[in-house]
């Protein structure tokens, strides 16, 4: 059944239960994501996405919020653009992120992200976390200097591969990414070493061994194809 | 004529010199350059004292030690203008690893650097020397900082110029910018991208 509702100021129509971030994308208008990735679940834990209520006021993440009629969506004011800067400087404060020297430099979502955002420093005193780089598994690594805490490789394990090998564990600033029980990756044995991971990590965290600065490219479509595959009947 | 010309500054701090080498990846454009300001100050400068009235300041390289830190606070106290000039002064960048070491890491550092990985006499380096000639001590090696810091956070910056190194181009177009009387616009991949 279709909706009506306003998205900065244009009417247009979505289907019931789609949110608001898919009823932007199929009007032409798109919303600036990092923990979204085509294929998964989302779970709106980069608050990239937030696009602002008219009425309540309020923020929501469009990758988790559903349409609904004669909804008042605004995806581009100044506030919002504001947020989002300060939000991408966060994740840069929060960890170590070097681009010089990242296996990810000019293949990174946070990278593409900050230029978007017209990041041209980070306002807030950088953490220096010290973080651990775990290369226990013969043919990939875990540097967690680099990671963002999206959550896209745990989404990724447990709804595409059905392996479950990443969880989050702590909360707040002590959050992080673990393989298995918390152990060393390469002795987590549920891995099945598809390296679905690696393609949906949005920065260098995940990487394969031996790449170097500005090699690890990674192919975020094929885990959407791999998906929809069978429902769109590609393989038959 | 001289009095007419735009007084740069170039400034070499805590960095690799990588941003000075694409600085002079200018090539020929530095003629032109040459034409309408005046380099007061730099690496490539035999000048020992950071000037006053300095109109523009590139400043590469975050903030290490002590001599980056008088040198920084002089460059912002005799310019007009601060260009924080590369991914160094901008973020810290490989300069600032160190810092993931804690807040107390000058000992490890050195001992790692002049230590650990030296094979052939390894040793400290000696901040004071005996001067014969006056019979006094001289600080020669410049005592390094507890933590690295951006060049921001050590005093007012007002334009933020990254990349490791910033590409030529980058750098000509602030230049160009800033000779023709404008604020640099900071936007896009060609500008903005770090690493």
């Amino acid at each position: 059944m279709s909706k009506t509702l306003t998205l900065n100021g244009q009417m247009i129509s979505a289907r019931e239960g789609e949110s608001i971030l898919d009823a932007a994308h199929d009007a032409g208008v798109s919303i600036p994501t990092l923990c979204h990735m085509n294929g998964v679940g989302d779970v709106g834990a980069c608050r990239m996405c937030l696009v602002e209520l008219a009425g309540s006021g309020k923020l929501v993440p469009a990758c988790t919020t559903k349409i609904s009629e004669g909804m008042e969506v605004n995806s581009d004011t100044p506030q919002l653009h504001e947020y989002r800067r300060m939000l991408v400087e966060l994740i840069f404060s929060e960890r170590n992120h070097v681009c010089a020297v990242c296996v990810a430099n000019g293949n990174c979502e946070l990278q593409d992200l900050a230029i978007y955002v017209g990041m041209d420093h980070v306002r807030y005193d950088y953490l220096y976390p010290a973080e651990s780089i775990d290369v226990s598994h013969p043919m990939f690594g875990m540097d967690h200097n680099r990671c963002i805490l999206c959550t896209r490789c745990v989404r990724t394990c447990d709804e595409i591969e059905g392996a479950h090998v990443w969880d989050i564990t702590a909360r707040g600033i002590k959050s992080h990414t673990i393989t298995g029980l918390a152990e060393p990756w390469g002795e987590v044995n549920t891995c099945t070493n598809c390296g679905k991971c690696v393609m949906a990590c949005p920065t260098g965290a995940i990487f394969k061994l031996g790449a170097t600065v500005a090699e690890m490219e990674k192919d975020r479509e094929k885990l959407a194809f791999l998906k929809n595959a069978r429902e769109r009947r590609e393989w038959v | 004529m001289m009095a007419n010309k735009v007084k740069l500054a170039t400034v070499w701090l805590g960095g690799c010199s990588g941003c000075h080498m694409s600085f002079l990846d200018l090539d020929e454009w530095l003629f032109d350059l040459a034409q309408q300001v005046e380099l007061v100050f730099s690496p490539i400068a035999d000048v020992k004292i950071f000037p006053e009235g300095v109109d523009v300041a590139l400043i590469e390289g975050a903030v290490a030690n002590e001599d980056n830190f008088a040198l920084v606070k002089r460059a912002r106290a005799c310019s007009k203008m601060i260009i924080s000039f590369g991914d160094c002064a901008v973020t810290g960048n490989v300069t600032a690893l160190r810092n993931i070491l804690g807040p107390n890491n000058v000992e490890q550092v050195l001992q790692r650097a002049y230590h650990d990985v030296q094979n052939l006499q390894p040793q400290s380096p000696r901040f004071v020397v005996e001067d014969c000639a006056t019979n006094t001590l001289h600080e020669i090696v410049p005592p390094l900082l507890p933590q690295v810091l951006p060049v921001h956070a050590v005093v007012p910056v007002d334009v933020y110029l990254p990349g490791c190194p910033p590409p030529a181009p980058r750098i000509r177009a602030v230049l160009t910018q800033l000779l023709a009387g404008n604020t640099p616009q900071m936007i896009g991949r060609e500008m903005l991208k770090f690493g």
